[in-house]
């Protein structure tokens, strides 16, 4: 056991953090992602641009597990997932939120963080009422004081403003022990203060936890992140630094050109 | 017919902000526990003994079914009519292990054990067919449960070996324990008041347990259960299964109180009966079933008197069911439950504006 865990470790040290294979994802006749390959580091920090109807979203799916590719493999942290259902793969560490916030409505704030830290730990079904003493009650409330959401752990979800709901979708994904999470556009529909606390948590977090966000802000997306992926039509278009992605002539002309520049 | 929407309607937890689960020494139970518990006990003393056996005895085994019914619908979103069929199984299979009156089939196994295995049968059973049921949803889930239950009753109906077909068993009767004639209204209303309540407590513990909020997470967003690393399936199967128990166990109680069991038991007509009875009393809290199966079960006894007085045929008494049902289901889609917070509203605007009137005095 102590050697599979070992190996396990150093697997961990020497595996990318996720790599895809020729992912395609085909609705029908449509295609929403084509041949997509991305190889994500350990700790990386990557954003994926492109417009809307790009494929980002579809591409997150895929990761997460919410359906399967049509063709290509996924491997994350070494092991290939690409069939794995969903909650498989956030037992081995992923996490994701939404950008439009999928939360438990009739749930107090802190209930839905417990809910989150319970589905990556034991005793998913336990009969056993929760205890404010229990050790992920406990998780849950520095979760909820991270997102500064402590002031109304009882509150329920319905009653949250729309900023809140938002980092409370932040919270969620970072429940237990992530190593790899999707941002699907935290930012959008936050305040300019909002936005400056979502920056200092996601600089904030530890340095081994790795995160793709998808983000229309660039001001947000280029500050957050070290590396950049560009997406057009479902194709990976152009992979480089924020400074390269920023001053790339193509770039310019495809995304930001319209309104942005 | 109530849409599903309005069955798989949200519940949360509580009802309110909540305490939390150890605030629970005596000062913490709300008041009406303590006045309907004094009522519930106290009943024998005022009530007689047909009230006690025909209306209690009734309302506490068709609420148990209905419990079970509004924990899939209310917590889980998923609405069953497999629920009495459950709860039929684990009858017959009291008849079939224990003793009746058909000696053929009955094994004669003493309670102690025919029980267990009654209650293990026909919660296998609910819990395969909610393994069916969890693949689909809303409609579909309807009409899935409503299948089996329905090919349940044929079967039962046609199958002489075990279960002796049309006739059924008669003469099933409660263990004498402790010296107790069971099946007298007083013990039984005890019996059944006694199970009722363990179950609508345990209903109202396991909401808030793990298990319980998860389900609630499963019915609200299973894509979002999923992404947080639950099993979905498996948490609607579990649900299934516990609620399969609690029908099950009705059950048990449901063949004592009747010392028979028959295909009519199990019929379409009961197993939607019971659906009927969760939605008059509303989903959004245990109590509910509870309270729809004690008009249901009113409605059905006296109904016939009613109707004969007005010069209608006596056997028309679902009329009178239907429409109540017609009538809950059109002013308060959230069943007599709903009706509670609507007068509480009502009566603080009164008292708010009467405060306000005295302002201005």
């Amino acid at each position: 056991m102590a050697v599979s865990v070992a190996q396990r470790l150093s697997a961990a040290g020497t595996a990318n953090a996720l790599e895809l294979r020729g992912v395609t994802r085909m609705f029908g006749a449509l295609v929403a992602l084509t041949d997509v390959s991305l190889t994500v580091r350990p700790g990386e920090r990557r954003a994926v641009l492109g417009s809307n109807g790009a494929g980002k979203t579809t591409l997150f799916n895929c990761i997460t597990g919410d359906f399967l590719p049509t063709s290509g493999t996924i491997r994350l942290f070494g092991e290939d997932v690409t069939e794995f259902p969903a909650y498989e793969r956030i037992r081995r560490g992923l996490r994701r939120t939404y950008q439009i916030s999928l939360l438990f409505n009739g749930l107090s704030v802190l209930d839905n963080i417990y809910l989150a830290c319970r589905g990556v730990s034991r005793g998913r079904f336990s009969l056993i009422r929760p205890r404010r003493n229990e050790a992920l009650m406990h998780s849950a409330e520095q979760l909820a004081t991270a997102v500064h959401l402590i002031d109304v752990r009882d509150t329920k979800v319905a009653e949250l403003s729309y900023g809140q709901q938002r980092q409370l979708e932040i919270a969620l994904a970072l429940a237990g022990a992530p190593r790899f999470i999707l941002f699907d556009e935290p930012a959008a529909g936050l305040s300019p203060t909002e936005r400056r606390e979502l920056i200092e948590i996601l600089t904030n977090l530890p340095a081994h936890i790795g995160y793709i966000i998808i983000e229309h802000d660039m001001d947000v997306a280029l500050r957050v992140s070290e590396s950049v992926t560009m997406m057009h039509n479902g194709r990976i278009f152009k992979e480089g630094r924020p400074s390269e992605i920023e001053s790339d002539p193509e770039v310019q002309e495809l995304y930001l050109g319209g309104g942005h520049g | 017919m109530a849409s599903t929407d309005q069955l798989t309607s949200r519940v949360d937890a509580s009802g309110k902000p909540h305490k939390r689960a150890e605030l629970y020494g005596p000062a913490n139970i709300p008041w009406v526990y303590w006045v309907l518990g004094f009522i519930l006990l106290l009943m024998p003393v005022v009530a007689s003994n047909f009230v006690l056996f025909q209306i209690f005895g009734w309302a506490f085994i068709l609420g148990m079914v209905a419990l079970s019914l509004m924990f899939l619908g209310g917590y889980g979103g998923m609405v069953s009519l497999v629920q009495m069929s459950v709860a039929g199984l684990a009858a017959y299979m009291v008849a079939v292990f224990g003793h009746s009156g058909v000696v053929q089939i009955s094994l004669g196994w003493p309670w102690w054990l025919t029980v267990p295995v009654a209650l293990a049968i026909a919660t296998l059973f609910g819990t395969i067919t909610g393994a069916l049921a969890v693949r689909t949803a809303g409609i579909y889930t309807i009409m899935i449960t409503l299948a089996i239950a329905t090919a349940f009753f044929y079967f039962v109906r046609q199958n002489y070996g075990v279960f002796n077909g049309f006739n059924g068993f008669n003469q099933v009767l409660p263990p004498q324990l402790f010296g107790v004639d069971w099946r007298q209204p007083v013990p039984i209303y005890y019996l059944t008041l006694f199970f009722a309540t363990l179950a609508y407590f345990v209903v109202i513990y396991v909401a808030r347990t793990p298990f319980g909020l998860a389900l609630q997470g499963v019915r609200d967003n299973p894509r979002r259960m999923a992404a947080l690393g639950f099993n979905v399936t498996a948490h609607r199967i579990a649900a299934y299964a516990f609620a399969s128990f609690i029908a099950a166990v009705a059950g048990v109680l449901l063949v004592w109180l009747n010392a028979q069991i028959s295909p009519g038991t199990v019929a379409v007509g009961p197993a939607i009966d019971i659906l009927v009875i969760a939605v008059i009393g509303g989903i959004r809290h245990p109590i509910g079933p509870f309270i729809g199966a004690l008009i249901f079960v009113v409605l059905r006894t006296f109904a016939l008197d009613v109707l004969v007085l007005v010069g209608i045929p006596g056997e028309r008494f679902q009329l009178l069911v239907g429409l109540a049902f017609l009538a809950i289901v059109f002013w308060s889609p959230d069943g007599i439950l709903g009706l509670w917070p609507r007068f509480r509203d009502r009566m603080r605007a009164a008292s708010s504006l009467t405060a306000e009137r005295d302002r201005r005095l």
